[in-house]
């Protein structure tokens, strides 16, 4: 398991090396994006029309952060859990979208799109919001303010800490661990 | 008859919401120390470093530890001698609920079922707060609180077995649905029994075992071994932290058992996240 320090946007050849339980470092501009984001940004997808941000080699962060404290670029912000989402990524990567973060398992459909085109789900750990929140240097609202947490935001982040759960060959880091400390009665 | 003044309760829940958002509680601090040193897996006992240092900078800096701040969830006994001086309980709850909120910079999590946008705004109006009330001797309120996540709550379950069933049902029952769960929950865990009541019973006491301090163990023999024993079930299904596969799933099982109709063995499981923000204050 190799550790790999990234900068955004993502390429194929940059998601192509990764391996399920490697840990990769994020660096630059990613966009949040959650349940209701999800579902109109994927709606303008199939109609057709501008997305409120470049999808090609984009990474996609599925987080509502806590408001922030005053001088702070964002609140807490740690992953929700990604397979509500399970429904929309396949398009997104298929439109260009190159990484998701969240936490929890996705559907075969997302792992089948990953291979399909070089797409990498990126598994950060639930719950640290708190030192999470603290690798995001900016963060700004580019989209649907009335959704409140679930805005679309571009942040930029800074060694952003994650762990490759589904690589582009199909592996699934959550499988692969589970069947390793699984006891068997 | 004793008198609470509306204004006092309005600012002990105010205080217990900020603290619970940002401080750890010790037994939730405690048991994760614990499970760091018994994690044999590198990859889980990382998430779980990971998640005591998160503890660590909410605290210090108070940042809230999860963005998911929760629900504002209540048990309240009411002593039978006491009265609130100027307004309801209920909406003193609610208000001290609103201004925990607002101070503490915790995201308001409520929202309408279809339309999905929050009642008010998306800071502070965390409201209704889930409040469940009951009567007691004395002339003190006892007020439990817990933040309760969305992802832990998506994947809990409630089902009214036949009698046959019997405690392998229940382990069975138990050990199904927190394997279907995986890391969506944020293992490592603890899982909330309501066994017994009516439907309706079961879930609040699932509900309510989460409350428990997390070293404790049922009062009752029976049920502190049946908790033993779904903790051992649950930790070798190997989901580990945040699903990478380990050792500690959970950190406690807690039943909650109550009589029940001669037809009907209920059971519910109610799962919180590693994050267990839950405190109480008498007043």
């Amino acid at each position: 398991m190799a550790t790999y320090s990234l900068t955004t946007p993502l390429t194929s050849e940059d998601t192509k090396q990764l391996k399920a339980g490697d840990t990769v470092l994020l660096n630059g501009t990613i966009f949040t994006a959650r349940d209701a984001a999800h579902s109109r940004l994927v709606a303008l997808i199939e109609e057709g029309k501008e997305l409120p941000f470049d999808l090609e080699g984009s990474v996609i962060y599925f987080v509502g952060p806590t408001p922030p404290k005053p001088g702070d670029p964002i609140g807490s912000a740690g992953p929700t859990t990604s397979y509500r989402m399970d429904s929309f990524s396949p398009t997104m990567l298929k439109n260009g979208s190159k990484g998701m973060i969240g936490k929890g398992g996705r559907s075969q459909e997302v792992k089948d799109a990953c291979v399909a085109y070089d797409g990498i789900y990126f598994g950060a750990t639930g719950g640290a919001g708190a030192l999470l929140g603290k690798q995001i240097k900016s963060a700004e609202v580019i989209a649907y303010p009335e959704l409140g947490p679930e805005a679309v935001r571009k942040i930029t982040v800074e060694d952003f800490p994650v762990t490759v759960v589904n690589d582009t060959e199909g592996n699934d880091l959550y499988q692969m661990g589970r069947e390793q400390y699984e006891v068997k009665n | 008859m004793r008198e609470i003044e509306f204004d006092v309760v309005v600012k002990a829940v105010r205080d217990m919401i900020m603290h619970c958002g940002t401080d750890l509680p010790q037994d939730t601090y405690d048991a994760l120390e614990q499970a760091m040193e018994d994690e044999k897996s590198p990859v889980s006992k990382e998430v779980i470093r990971q998640l005591l240092e998160n503890a660590n900078i909410a605290k210090d800096e108070k940042r809230p530890l999860c963005q998911d701040t929760g629900l504002a969830v209540f048990f309240v006994n009411v002593g039978e001698e006491v009265r609130i001086n100027g307004g309801l309980l209920r909406d003193a709850i609610n208000q001290g609920t609103e201004q925990g909120y607002t101070d503490g910079f915790l995201r308001a999590s409520t929202c309408e079922p279809f339309s999905r946008l929050n009642l008010k705004d998306t800071v502070g109006y965390n409201l209704p707060a889930i409040i469940h009330f009951d009567i007691v001797k004395g002339d003190k309120i006892d007020i439990e609180y817990a933040a309760k996540g969305g992802g832990s709550e998506n994947v809990s379950r409630a089902r009214v077995f036949p009698p046959a069933a019997g405690k392998d049902g229940i382990v069975n029952y138990v050990k199904e649905v927190i394997s279907d769960a995986g890391g969506n929950p944020c293992p490592p865990i603890t899982v909330g029994v309501g066994i017994g009541g009516t439907f309706e019973k079961a879930v609040i006491s699932s509900k309510h075992a989460l409350f428990r301090d997390l070293e404790t163990t049922n009062p009752d023999p029976e049920m502190a071994e049946l908790e033993e024993r779904m903790l051992t079930e649950i930790n070798n299904l190997g989901i580990g932290a945040m699903g990478m596969g380990g050792t500690k799933t959970a950190l406690a099982v807690h039943i909650e058992a109550n009589p029940c109709h001669i037809a009907s063995l209920p059971v519910s499981v109610n799962v919180q996240c590693h994050s267990s923000r839950h405190t109480h204050i008498t007043i």
